[in-house]
């Protein structure tokens, strides 16, 4: 009499009753926190961090918050072609980056800037990129907000969602097969959780037990569909279980807890050679970019509570405060600083030129073939023929 | 046109010029085939147009549904606006962030005998509803649905539509213009539609599959779709100025292009020049002249041209430097007459 199978995946004991699980749990998945929303701590274990680090994460917060203000003015003044915010979603920035060592890999979506802030991307180079300039890594191939950095460890932004999640996988292997003390970071939103890109990720990631932390910022709008067009699962916490990986929920608007989840999930993926998955629950307080007008499809209130009350820079700025060390005076100072320092970085980076025409058809391939070879003599036939078709600040 | 989707109700991507800003004006007037006399027109931008035929298509047939991402409040550029609140959640809807989840429940629906209008919200994204291994939706599956079950299932009631092509800020993935991958896959028609034109008020049909003459003249042929259309018609009118009397044919339908019209245009010239914003290699201009050069071949008095994209990714700041311009294109027309 047989009482369970021997079945792939271990032993599967067998039911005489008929019963379906549920396509919900009763309880939602609980989400951790550290800070209540008076910056208190709800108990004493947490991962402490220094003076030291609470400042920096906590300037960068509010770095990247002025970063964002001033070049969201500066498209609509029409410097800009277009900008996309972080507002609201400083502390997963922050928070995660400083939980990371730099020698973590990080693949990003496009709304994770902090990160880059944090290890060291100066608010030049930030400058450089979005207006395009011959100083942009990027050689000014790309829109606004699409950063990268090989040197800090930081893949390019690619705007089709999702598509970096796969590769995430794949680089964690290389860091697993190099041996190396480092895990792959990649971040992706609440409407990047529907893209097949995601589900094929989780389930190689756990199949090939790739070091990688999934972070999926729930900012419940993907530009104007909520979560509850998205998906019907209890948020994205849920789906790790599905694929074998271990998974959190956490409120991505407490920076301390935040830090703490980001620093346990790399710990696990670098040590037991395993994907985490790490859902931080928080909301876009900004437009989906200056393309968008929220306005239209959610209500004014609702944007308002969260940047009100359940901004995480208050909440944060409470606990720093309180343990003495950060003032007003040095706050208002630092946001003196990052405001001017900003100004000028805009003024640089507008005066700067282009990068030179060669740079259209160069990395295309490593070496210039010839079909391009050919292309590029004609066109600068044609730029010799007709230059007031062509911008003058692009040098040929 | 909403008309032409219902009576010929065939498998149709539709792509859009994205220059919805800008007043593009084609020299040509639509040439409507209604069932009324009645030939009042206005001029209106693509996207009024397509909302006007949404609305129209899904006042008229209760199996009609429109759904994609974002269209719930009227969609990234509009398109959808009033549809929801008009017709209801069920027949007007987001989806989750999923082109080929779209794309594929898009057929399933079609092939139940609804009328499946998906919206992909730029054609830069269709790449997930075009090549995920292993399940194919558009080249595999919507392409060859009636085929492979000899016609006892066909989702020819499915209809994609997708903004394309350059904008001014777009760059790699806001911006392309990727016909020349779906033109090579039998089974699907790709369209095209210019951003502003003049529509008759009323509900009318075009045929699909049919080139439409913009402007008539004698000593070249010029071919194009979508936007560049209007580039073309400017040095069209420069040429003009030198003598060079230029016939301007909109294809407006890819796959399958009417061969017979251009045909009947290089006889008549000699002449051929093809512009599209896409690549030049491998770009569908390749098509078009290897096919007119087999019909052709004693009549052309000169290669046939072709003023298309770079072989480069859709660049942000050198877009100018990318794009087929209006004096590339006069030049290669100054060029091919004298050769």
């Amino acid at each position: 009499m047989f009482q369970s199978l021997d079945f792939p995946g271990g032993r599967v004991a067998f039911t005489s009753e008929m019963s379906f699980i549920a396509e919900s749990s009763e309880k939602r998945v609980k989400c951790y926190r550290v800070l209540d929303d008076n910056g208190h701590p709800m108990s004493s274990r947490f991962e402490q961090i220094s003076k030291e680090v609470a400042v920096k994460m906590y300037s960068s917060m509010v770095t990247l918050q002025i970063m964002d203000t001033i070049f969201y003015e500066a498209q609509r003044q029409g410097r800009l072609s277009i900008y996309m915010t972080s507002n609201g979603e400083e502390a997963i920035n922050i928070a995660s980056a400083a939980a990371l060592s730099p020698d973590d890999v990080v693949l990003p979506q496009y709304r994770e800037p902090g990160v880059l802030l944090w290890r060291g991307f100066t608010l030049q180079e930030f400058t450089n990129q979005c207006f395009g300039n011959k100083a942009d890594y990027g050689k000014g191939r790309q829109m606004p907000i699409h950063y990268g950095s090989n040197r800090l460890n930081y893949f390019t932004v690619s705007s089709p969602i999702a598509t970096q999640l796969p590769q995430a996988v794949g680089a964690a292997y290389s860091l697993k097969m190099d041996r190396r003390d480092a895990c792959v970071v990649t971040y992706f939103g609440d409407g990047g959780s529907s893209e097949g890109d995601f589900h094929a990720s989780l389930n190689f990631a756990a199949v090939m037990e790739a070091p990688v932390v999934f972070i999926c910022r729930n900012n419940w709008w993907a530009i104007s569909t909520p979560t509850s067009e998205q998906f019907r699962s209890d948020g994205i916490v849920v789906r790790g279980q599905a694929y074998g990986v271990r998974s959190i929920r956490v409120d991505g608007n407490d920076a301390l807890a935040v830090y703490g989840a980001i620093h346990a999930a790399r710990e696990m993926a670098i040590r037991e050679h395993r994907p985490i998955l790490v859902e931080a629950l928080t909301y876009r307080v900004g437009h989906h970019s200056t393309s968008d007008d929220s306005t239209r499809y959610r209500p004014a209130d609702e944007i308002q509570h969260w940047k009100i009350s359940r901004n995480p820079l208050a909440r944060f700025r409470k606990w720093i405060k309180r343990n003495g060390w950060l003032n007003d005076e040095d706050e208002s100072e630092l946001r003196g600083n990052v405001r001017k320092q900003l100004l000028h970085a805009i003024q640089l980076a507008e005066r700067t030129e282009k990068p030179p025409l060669e740079d259209l058809f160069t990395d295309v391939y490593d070496h210039l073939p010839s079909n391009l070879q050919e292309q590029e003599r004609l066109l600068r036939e044609t730029i010799e023929k007709h230059p007031q078709d062509y911008p003058a600040d692009v040098p040929v | 046109m909403a008309n032409c989707l219902r009576r010929f109700g065939r498998l149709g991507l539709i792509s859009k010029a994205k220059n919805g800003n800008k007043e593009l004006y084609s020299t040509a007037s639509v040439s409507p085939v209604s069932d009324d006399n009645t030939s009042s027109t206005k001029s209106i931008n693509l996207f009024t147009a397509v909302n006007q035929a949404l609305h129209v298509a899904l006042d008229s047939d209760p199996r009609s549904y429109v759904f994609g991402e974002d269209v719930g409040f009227g969609g990234v550029f509009r398109c959808t606006t009033g549809l929801a609140d008009r017709f209801g959640k069920q027949r007007v809807f987001n989806t989750p962030l999923c082109e080929q989840g779209i794309v594929g429940f898009a057929i399933g629906l079609a092939a139940m005998d609804n009328r499946a209008i998906a919206e992909i919200q730029f054609v830069d994204y269709i790449y997930p509803a075009f090549d995920q291994a292993g399940d194919i939706p558009i080249v595999n599956e919507a392409a060859k649905f009636r085929y492979r079950s000899s016609n006892q299932f066909n989702c020819g009631g499915l209809t994609i539509r997708a903004p394309y092509g350059a904008v001014g800020h777009g760059w790699h993935y806001h911006s392309q213009s990727p016909e020349a991958f779906f033109c090579h896959v039998p089974g699907i028609k790709w369209l095209y539609r210019l951003a502003v034109e003049e529509v008759p008020e009323n509900d009318y049909m075009l045929p699909l599959s049919e080139a439409e003459l913009i402007r008539e003249g004698s000593d070249i042929t010029l071919v194009g779709w979508g936007a560049q259309l209007s580039i073309m018609a400017e040095a069209c009118v420069e040429a003009e100025k030198d003598g060079i009397s230029c016939e301007l044919i909109d294809l407006r339908t890819l796959i399958p292009w009417d061969k017979e019209t251009v045909e009947a245009s290089v006889k008549k010239t000699g002449r051929l020049l093809i512009s599209h914003e896409a690549p030049v290699t491998g770009g569908f201009g390749a098509e078009i002249s290897a096919s007119i050069v087999e019909r052709c071949f004693l009549r052309l008095e000169a290669p046939v041209a072709r003023v298309c994209g770079l072989d480069t990714p859709f660049p942000l700041v050198f877009e100018p430097f990318y794009m087929p311009t209006k004096n590339k294109i006069l030049d290669a027309i100054k060029a091919t007459v004298s050769y």
